[in-house]
C-alpha cells in the first residue's frame, strides 16, 4: 500500500522567547493538521521527537494531552539528528501495517532561549563517549572538525571549498519568511567567521535555534492536494556511534541506508531530482553527498560550483536554507528538510516554489554520521 | 573515574599512567573504545593490554570554542585523533602545529584531577 505525507507545519525558527517546547510542537502540529485537512480525532498515532530543553519521560503522551490528541499508538523517539526521518519512517511502517492511518510526526524545542548556550554545548558534547572522548574538552563541532581535516587532507581540498555550502544555504533561506538568517554571506565571510574547531569557523557551523516542524504521515493524501506525495522507500544503517569508532570514513552508513531506500523504491539516484540532506556542519553536507553517490568522492564543492544544487539546478538541496541557515531546533531543524521537499514535491512551496519535481532523496545523520536514515518521496500526480 | 565497568580497565589505565586497549583473544584484532563483542569476528572475548603509546595522527583540530570552564582556560588547544601501533585508535590532545601523518608518543598528564593523554612528536619519526 501507498503512504502519504499529507501536510506540513512548522514554526518560524529563531529566538522565540516564551514558547515552551510543547508550545513550538503544538502549533506546527496544528498547521499540519489543517493543511492536511484531518482533525484532531483523526489523528491515531503520535511520534514525537526528545527535546533537551524537556526531557520527559514520556512526551508524546504530553504533547498528546495537551493538543487534545487520544492516539491508539504513541511515544518518543531519540536518534539525534537522525531522529525526524526515523520517526517519518517508524510512521510509514505503522501505516503498512495497518496498526495508523494518520500519524501525526512533530518536533520541536526552544534550544536557543530555554537554556544558556553553553549549556546546549554540554548536553550535545555528551555524543561522545563518555570515558575516552567527552573528558578531553571534545565538543560537537570538534567532533566534525577530526572528520573535516580528514576530509580535507584526503581530497586535498581547502575551507574555502566547504565554505561553498554555508554560502549556497544562507542563498536559499533568504527566500523562506521563517528562516533564521537570511542576510546574504560570501565565501570570504565564511573563511574570517570566527574559528571555532578548525578547520570549521562559525559559519561553517548550524546556529542554536528555536522551532518546530510537524508532518501528517497517512495512508491517504491530503483531500486538497493535486500533487500527492508519497514515501516510496526508506532505510537505515548504524555502522558506530563515535567518532574514534568509525572503521572507515569512506563508508560510514549512508550509502548502505541509500541502498536500502532506493531498493525498497524500485528506483535510483538517477532519478533523483530534489536532494533533502543533513547539514549541521559544511563538512556534514560534502560527507554526506559523496557518499551517498550524488558526486565523486571530494567532488561535491565543484559540482556545487557548476550549480547542480541551485534552485534551478537539477538536484536542487535544501531549499528551505538547511540546518546552517533555516535554523537546528534539535529534531525539528531536521525535519524541515522533510518538510521542505514534501512542500517542493507538492508544489505547494508558494513564492520559493521551483520548477516541479518528481523524486527527492532525503537523508539524515545522527550523532558523527553516526545514525543514517534515508527516504524516497515521490509525486504520484 | 569510570562511567562504566566496560571502560574500567581504560579509566584506571591511564590513572596509573597506562593507555590500554582491547584486542579479541581469538581473532587478535584490536578494538576502537570499549566493546564487549569484537568488531571483526564477534566473539566476546577481549582482553585488556597495555599500549606502547607511539601512533600516527589520523586527523587533528584545533579547538577555540571550548565546551567548559576548565577548558576555556586551556584554548586554543589541540585535539588529535591517534592509530596506534597496536592498531586502536584513541582520541586525546596534541600540539599546535602537528599534521596528519605526525609520529607521536603518548604519555599522560592531568586537569583538575581527570588523566588525560598528550600526544607529542616523535623527533625523526
Amino acid at each position: 500500500m501507498q503512504v502519504y505525507i499529507a501536510g506540513a507545519g512548522n514554526t518560524r525558527f529563531g529566538r522565540l522567547d516564551g514558547m515552551g517546547a510543547v508550545d513550538l510542537m503544538a502549533q506546527a502540529g496544528q498547521q499540519a493538521m489543517d493543511e492536511a485537512g484531518v482533525r484532531r480525532q483523526d489523528i491515531d498515532g503520535v511520534l514525537c521527537g526528545y527535546a533537551t530543553t524537556l526531557p520527559h519521560l514520556m512526551l508524546a503522551s504530553l504533547v498528546s494531552e495537551r493538543m487534545g490528541l487520544r492516539p491508539l499508538y504513541a511515544h518518543g523517539m531519540q536518534m539525534g539528528g537522525a531522529t525526524g526521518a526515523g520517526m517519518v519512517m517508524l510512521a510509514r511502517e505503522l501505516v503498512r501495517a495497518g496498526r495508523c492511518q494518520r500519524v501525526l510526526v512533530l518536533a520541536g524545542e526552544n534550544r536557543a532561549s530555554g537554556q544558556s548556550r553553553d549549556g546546549a554545548i554540554q548536553t550535545l558534547a555528551q555524543v561522545g563517549d563518555a570515558d575516552f572522548e567527552v573528558p578531553n574538552g571534545a565538543s560537537v563541532p570538534a567532533y566534525y572538525a577530526l572528520l573535516a581535516s580528514r576530509y580535507l587532507h584526503e581530497h586535498g581540498l581547502s575551507e574555502a571549498d566547504l565554505a561553498e555550502f554555508a554560502v549556497l544555504m544562507r542563498h536559499h533561506a533568504a527566500s523562506h519568511p521563517d528562516a533564521q538568517l537570511s542576510a546574504p554571506i560570501t565565501v570570504a565571510d565564511v573563511l574570517a567567521s570566527k574559528p571555532i574547531a578548525s578547520p570549521l569557523k562559525l559559519l561553517d557551523c548550524c546556529p542554536i535555534s528555536d522551532g518546530a516542524v510537524a508532518l501528517v504521515v497517512s495512508s491517504q493524501p491530503s483531500r486538497h492536494d493535486g500533487h500527492p506525495v508519497a514515501l516510496t522507500g526508506a532505510g537505515q544503517a548504524h555502522h558506530h556511534q563515535h567518532v574514534s569508532a568509525i572503521a572507515d570514513t569512506l563508508d560510514m552508513g549512508a550509502s548502505a541506508s541509500a541502498r536500502r531506500a532506493f531498493d525498497e523504491a524500485g528506483t535510483g539516484l538517477a532519478d533523483i531530482d530534489y536532494l533533502a540532506i543533513y547539514d549541521s556542519f559544511t563538512i556534514t553536507l560534502a560527507v554526506l553527498l559523496e557518499e551517498l553517490g550524488v558526486c565523486p568522492r571530494g567532488g561535491s564543492a565543484q559540482r556545487l560550483r557548476d550549480g547542480a544544487f541551485g534552485v534551478d539546478g537539477a538536484t536542487a538541496l535544501n531549499t528551505h536554507g538547511g540546518l546552517l541557515s533555516f535554523g537546528h531546533s534539535g529534531v525539528g531543524g531536521g525535519m524541515a528538510h522533510i518538510a521542505e521537499a514534501y512542500r517542493q514535491l507538492a508544489r505547494r512551496a508558494g513564492a520559493r516554489q521551483i520548477a516541479p519535481r518528481r523524486r527527492a532523496l532525503l537523508h539524515a545523520d545522527g550523532g558523527v554520521l553516526s545514525a543514517h536514515v534515508s527516504l524516497i518521496l515521490e509525486q504520484r500526480a | 573515574m569510570s562511567t562504566s565497568l566496560l571502560s574500567k580497565p581504560f579509566t584506571d589505565g591511564l590513572a596509573q599512567g597506562v593507555l590500554r586497549y582491547q584486542r579479541c583473544e581469538r581473532c587478535g584484532a584490536a578494538q576502537r573504545l570499549a566493546r564487549y563483542a569484537c568488531t571483526a569476528c564477534g566473539e566476546p572475548a577481549l582482553g585488556w593490554h597495555d599500549a606502547a603509546g607511539i601512533g600516527r595522527v589520523f586527523s587533528l583540530t584545533e579547538v577555540r570554542r571550548a565546551p567548559t570552564d576548565a577548558f576555556k582556560a586551556m584554548v586554543p588547544y589541540t585535539l588529535v585523533l591517534v592509530d596506534l601501533d597496536e592498531g586502536a585508535r584513541l582520541m586525546g590532545h596534541g600540539r599546535a602545529g602537528m599534521a596528519i601523518g605526525d609520529r607521536v608518543r603518548a604519555s599522560v598528564f592531568t586537569l583538575d584531577g581527570q588523566p588525560l593523554i598528550r600526544f607529542e612528536p616523535v623527533l625523526g619519526g
